[in-house]
């Protein structure tokens, strides 16, 4: 143990590769949408359902990830903040009730899908961003 | 995927607690359209199959019915042959492929409410030697045919409509099996097929057949280029299978009639979905030669649909009203005229088979429904002729094609229990009905 390098604070990498899932696949999803509100190709609405479905699945598993680093009690190099989970939580709420306006059919999901997507992409970058940070309470032991 | 199911199970629980969604008076010229509505959740109610056990669908006073054929592979649309044989036509395209998260969910729903029996892609021929309403002889007529719907007898040949061609056998009379594999007349348009069944009606000349090609999609969620030929009433030359459109806007007419005396096409068309419980009324109309019944820019008049774009004002403004509503979401999928034989107060009118609903909490559907004609336009409100396909919220049969037979006999394919029913009067019908 003592010879291994001091990480202690950093995340694991693969919380950060699933934590890293919702900002760019929402990105995606509100560029796609904003390309479907004024030029109408059906093709970009397609994309931005898929990117909000995928965003939701990597979503949840950082969410379950963040929700028990911060509730169980161990040996974790990296215990996120409790406003990254909060964050995580409200980034979820949205982004599945924006999977839900973008299952609507053509222009009946805006311009709900694209608003939903502003909001989701903010929170997924203010999310992912304090979830990565360096963190000092988890690593008192 | 779980994420996406839970929450239509949860709609589906606070649907079940709110009970039925208002059904306004939508039958008629003239239905009340209430405002566009959609909530987050897509209303989804489906019957779940169960038997018939040993009961049967109700009918009138002085009619019975009886299964002529059961155990078949999906039947949907008969035909009656000039010496009284009748032919099924059985089979079932593939689903089109899932586009979208909510295609992989709303497929898995919609197929707890069909049945399980693979497609028969053939045509069975019933017959019934004796007269004595017991078809005792059944056959196969024609097999490895494609997803067959549409259905025609004219100039002494059979026609049926694949789900992507009209094709032509021969046929002498008493035939119980097809002499060789069919011609083909001319392909139809089948990329994706969304709603791929394709209705069948030939001019009283036999000159002509009609086809009905529904749509692409709900309401152009596939894209503009996806509906090239689509929600179209094809006119095809018998002789030379050359093609043109007959009308258009018609999002799926999946079931055509020729009128007797006049010789008007008339189409059944299922309507839109997801704007509402009691929107987009479904409706039988006479098809006028070229008019724009509106899909996708409009509905029932120049009501535009806020969901296509771009908006084509000028179709909106173009658009005909149909004849007559029938309400909505019922998804008639068969149209017959009747006969006299028949007797009042069903001598005169349609049948229509109406499949039943999906996109409704309080299901509607799922009957014969009858309505009366004067002067060969519809007159008076549908009335049930054969009912009791749902029993304790569960669905035992759902009708499809209606075929009439001019001795006086109704019938109907069930794509359910996969079984062919006909109705018969069991009296002489009273005094013939006055003369139009």
């Amino acid at each position: 143990m003592s010879d291994r390098p001091a990480v202690e604070g950093h995340s694991s990498p693969l919380y950060a590769i699933i934590l890293g899932f919702i900002f760019p696949l929402s990105l995606g999803a509100l560029l796609s949408d904003w390309r479907y509100s004024f030029t109408y190709e059906i093709q970009w609405l397609n994309f931005a359902d898929w990117l909000v479905a995928g965003s939701l699945v990597g979503g949840g598993l950082a969410l379950a990830w963040t929700l028990v680093a911060n509730t169980v009690r161990g040996r974790w190099r990296h215990r996120p903040s409790s406003l990254a989970a909060l964050l995580l939580v409200i980034f979820f709420v949205i982004q599945f009730i924006n999977a839900l306006t973008h299952s609507k059919d053509a222009y009946a999901t805006m311009p709900a899908g694209l608003i939903l997507s502003i909001i989701a992409t903010l929170l997924a970058l203010a999310a992912a961003w304090l979830g990565l940070r360096s963190s000092t309470k988890g690593v008192a032991q | 995927m779980t994420f996406r199911v839970l929450p239509l199970l949860l709609a589906g629980a606070s649907m079940a607690a709110c009970g039925s969604d208002p059904s306004p008076d939508q039958y008629g010229p003239n239905p009340q359209l209430p405002e566009i509505q959609r909530g987050l959740f897509p209303s989804m109610k489906i019957s779940k199959p169960t038997g018939w056990g040993d009961d049967k669908p109700m009918v009138p006073a002085g009619f019975k019915v009886d299964a002529i054929a059961t155990d078949l592979k999906i039947p949907r649309q008969t035909l009656l042959l000039p010496n009284g044989d009748i032919l099924v036509a059985e089979g079932k395209a593939k689903a089109a492929p899932p586009l979208r998260p909510k295609d992989f969910i709303g497929g898995i729903i919609k197929k707890q409410g069909v049945t399980s029996v693979k497609g028969g892609d053939r045509l069975t021929i019933l017959r019934d030697s004796d007269g004595d309403g017991i078809y005792e002889a059944r056959g196969v007529f024609a097999d490895r045919l494609n997803a067959p719907y549409g259905l025609a007898f004219v100039n002494g040949a059979i026609y049926v409509a694949n789900q992507d061609s009209v094709v032509r056998f021969a046929y002498q009379d008493g035939q119980t099996a097809a002499s060789g594999p069919p011609v083909k007349i001319t392909d139809l348009p089948s990329v994706i097929n969304h709603h791929w069944t394709k209705a069948m009606t030939a001019s009283a000349d036999g000159r002509f057949l009609f086809v009905g090609i529904g749509s692409n999609s709900n309401i152009t969620e596939r894209g503009m280029m996806a509906e090239q030929d689509r929600a179209v009433v094809w006119q095809i030359d018998t002789q030379t299978g050359m093609q043109k459109v007959y009308a258009s806007g018609l999002r799926n007419p999946s079931a055509l009639a020729t009128q007797p005396f006049t010789g008007t096409i008339w189409a059944a068309v299922n309507e839109r979905d997801e704007l509402g419980p009691n929107l987009v009324p479904d409706y039988i109309t006479s098809v006028r030669p070229g008019a724009f019944y509106g899909w996708p820019y409009a509905y029932w008049g120049r009501n535009a649909d806020p969901r296509v774009r771009p908006q084509k004002p000028e179709k909106v403004a173009a658009t005909v009203r149909p004849d007559y509503s029938i309400g909505s979401h019922r998804a008639p999928l068969g149209l017959a005229f009747s006969v006299p034989a028949l007797g009042a107060p069903f001598a005169d009118g349609v049948f229509v088979g109406e499949h039943g609903s999906w996109n409704r909490n309080g299901v509607v559907g799922y009957r014969v429904s009858f309505v009366p004609f004067r002067g060969g336009r519809p007159a008076g409100n549908p009335i049930d002729f054969l009912s009791g396909f749902l029993k304790d919220g569960k669905a035992r049969g759902r009708p499809v094609g209606v075929t009439v037979d001019p001795r006086g006999a109704v019938i109907v394919a069930d794509d359910l229990s996969n079984t062919v029913w006909r109705v018969t009067r069991t009296a002489t019908p009273p005094a013939a009905p006055p003369a139009r």
